[in-house]
């Protein structure tokens, strides 16, 4: 069987992020190269935050979904050669963030104060009358707010 | 590169970062608030995950693996500062700790990403960015509570003179000081002590605390080459009471 990056990738759509269920780890992000010799495919990724409980489960998840296709000889390396930030995920990411309930991160280069966390946007009303609650949500990578005008909570992907 | 100062600046941010993650995490579920319950633990799956990446790297040197090198070693082997080892107290203490401690640390990691060792620059990078959050928590909250009530006001104050000799601590030299600079790996802990002084002195003006007069302060060091307090010992016995009920078990 033929294989080439592309066809690994669009399997790999399938994997999502045990946290943030909508989300495939290409959206993420975190996928930062996927090379093929023959029929052995080195895929290298790299973690949102360092201390991540997520990511075994990521790489088990990635290498049964790619056996399922076939593919037996998969190595995974873990690296920080290229750092993740939030500025990685896809539009498509962002808009299935949005979906889940989540407000997708501001710019990660312009965070530099509390300022830009307090400005986020409901994803429910899309209101900006909005509250900081919580820099520390229910996973590291969400913080906690609350909309003053659809009376509800939220919480957003935090920008890093 | 001299292999045994990396080693050793490795294990000294790798112990630093444990030992206060396992405080940190002392306080699941003893938050004075949620949202503080929740930071803390945050915080300290942060350090936890951030140590394990710096034994990690220690084992691609050829060190033990990084259960083996956290779950096994006794006190006098650990190279934190005692600072962190020192019990979690009340609130204000364990908030000013993280103040002090925290600032170096994001001082600490921002002049990493500079080192010639690609590796820990290169995780240093990352870290700096979480990092970010453990900062500007500890700010927000030392400003707050360092305006508030005569009590909150007394509180931290005490505590920020009792924690001072042991933050100072945080910033006791490797033997292999002058290697590690020489050779670009770290610009050294004297360049981290000025920068902190700035930082922590910046925060403080914006609260009713005093900034001790650190010139009168004697550091409390030893932590670097494994003379620790009494505190260090059963925080160990306790971290790795599971892992000793079955040692060759798979998690």
């Amino acid at each position: 069987m033929e294989i080439n990056k592309e066809q690994i990738l669009t399997w790999l759509e399938e994997v999502k992020d045990p946290e943030i269920p909508v989300l495939s780890l290409v959206d993420l992000g975190v996928i930062n190269e996927v090379r093929i010799e023959n029929d052995h495919v080195q895929i290298e990724m790299t973690p949102t935050f360092v201390g991540c409980p997520a990511l075994d489960m990521m790489k088990m998840d990635i290498e049964e979904t790619l056996r399922k296709n076939g593919i037996d000889k998969v190595t995974i390396n873990v690296t920080f050669n290229k750092p993740w930030s939030s500025d990685l995920i896809s539009e498509k990411g962002r808009q299935a963030l949005k979906q889940f309930g989540l407000a997708p991160p501001p710019n990660a280069t312009l965070f530099d104060d509390l300022d830009i966390l307090e400005k986020a946007i409901c994803p429910r009303c899309n209101s900006d009358q909005t509250e900081l609650r919580s820099t520390f949500g229910a996973t590291l990578c969400r913080s906690i707010h609350y909309c003053n005008n659809c009376k509800e909570a939220f919480e957003q992907f935090k920008p890093i | 590169m001299n292999e045994l100062a990396i080693k050793e600046l490795l294990y000294n941010i790798a112990d630093d970062l444990l030992i206060q993650g396992h405080r940190n995490s002392e306080w699941t579920g003893f938050g004075p608030l949620l949202e503080e319950d929740i930071a803390f633990s945050s915080m300290a799956q942060d350090k936890i995950g951030q140590s394990q990446a710096l034994y990690q790297m220690l084992h691609e040197l050829g060190e033990q693996a990084p259960d083996t090198v956290a779950f096994t070693r006794n006190a006098k082997q650990f190279h934190n500062c005692v600072f962190v080892e020192l019990p979690n107290g009340e609130y204000d203490f364990s908030l000013t700790r993280h103040f002090l401690f925290d600032t170096a640390l994001a001082i600490r990691f921002d002049m990493l990403t500079q080192s010639s060792f690609t590796p820990l620059a290169q995780l240093a990078m990352k870290v700096r960015g979480e990092l970010k959050y453990h900062t500007l928590h500890a700010n927000t909250w030392i400003k707050k509570l360092g305006t508030a009530t005569d009590e909150s006001i007394q509180r931290l104050q005490k505590s920020l003179d009792a924690a001072m000799p042991y933050a100072l601590g945080i910033f006791e030299e490797s033997a292999h000081e002058r290697d590690l600079i020489s050779q670009n790996v770290f610009q050294g802990e004297a360049i981290v002590r000025t920068k902190w002084e700035a930082a922590i002195r910046d925060v403080l003006s914006k609260t009713q605390l005093v900034l001790p007069d650190l010139s009168k302060v004697n550091a409390v060091i030893g932590g670097r080459v494994g003379k620790h307090s009494e505190h260090l010992q059963p925080l160990l016995d306790e971290m790795s009471e599971v892992f000793n009920i079955d040692p060759t078990a798979e998690w």
